[in-house]
């Protein structure tokens, strides 16, 4: 949600971080720090491009694959199990990837996505949508949560220019 | 001494802190949140988070794999 001027101005630390990817694992990173930031009372502004615009759908359908992932290995009864590419092009063996990963983030504790992005919402963290990459892939607005706004590399930039750390994922 | 428990047990990170911050958003200056939490790197975090915001971790145990944090409110 955008912020009041009165709510920008002040001595608050700024983040921005640049979100360009969309699997369910590479969706935490980014919502973590935004999220603990924003707790930390960091300014928080997060710019959404190429594949991270998965990650504002009203819908999350958020994939893993071990595909062409040579460190990602599950642990499975003790052990932990990583997977040939040959396997991992196995029709299934990602959506299976994908269940066995969810069903992990269940029994240790994690945060979902869809939480962590409502902790972000919540937190008054600044999403902000590429609209060349939606023009792009067209994708609409309309599939998207409602607490985004759209913008480009500039208003990117101008976030950037004032914050104090700025993160590229 | 306490006035709010948080129960952050079986909670993985960042939600320990997140919901902390839900807490003592609701509460008066001075007033103390007391946070359990299972998760072992929640007493590095809890350090960091109260020295960055300016609460006051007043303090925090260990035992049996529990971790007791006791943080006032401050700002």
């Amino acid at each position: 949600m955008a912020k009041s001027v009165e709510e920008t101005i002040g001595n608050a630390k700024k983040m921005t971080i640049i979100c360009t990817k969309g699997s369910l694992d590479w969706a935490y990173p980014p919502f973590i720090l935004g999220t603990t930031a924003a707790a930390m009372d960091v300014d928080v502004t997060m710019f959404f491009t190429f594949y991270g615009l998965e990650l504002l759908k009203e819908k999350l359908n958020l994939q893993v694959t071990p595909l062409g992932n040579p460190a990602m290995a599950m642990p499975m009864g003790g052990m932990h199990m990583s997977m040939p590419n040959i396997v991992g092009m196995v029709p299934g063996v990602s959506a299976g990837a994908t269940v066995m990963m969810k069903n992990l983030i269940k029994k240790k504790g994690v945060a979902s996505i869809e939480d962590l992005r409502e902790a972000a919402v919540l937190s008054d963290v600044r999403m902000i949508a590429c609209q060349m990459t939606l023009d792009l892939f067209e994708l609409d607005k309309k599939d998207m949560i409602e607490d985004i706004e759209i913008g480009g590399a500039a208003t990117w930039m101008e976030s950037a220019l004032e914050s104090d750390i700025n993160l590229y994922m | 001494m306490v006035d709010e428990t948080l129960d952050a047990k079986g909670l993985n990170c960042p939600l320990p802190i997140l919901k902390a911050k839900k807490a003592l958003k609701g509460m008066e200056d001075g007033k103390v949140l007391e946070v359990i939490s299972t998760d072992p790197g929640s007493v590095a975090d809890f350090e960091a988070f109260c020295r960055t915001t300016g609460n006051e971790l007043m303090e925090h145990a260990t035992g049996d794999g529990v971790y007791t944090f006791l943080i006032k409110r401050v700002v």
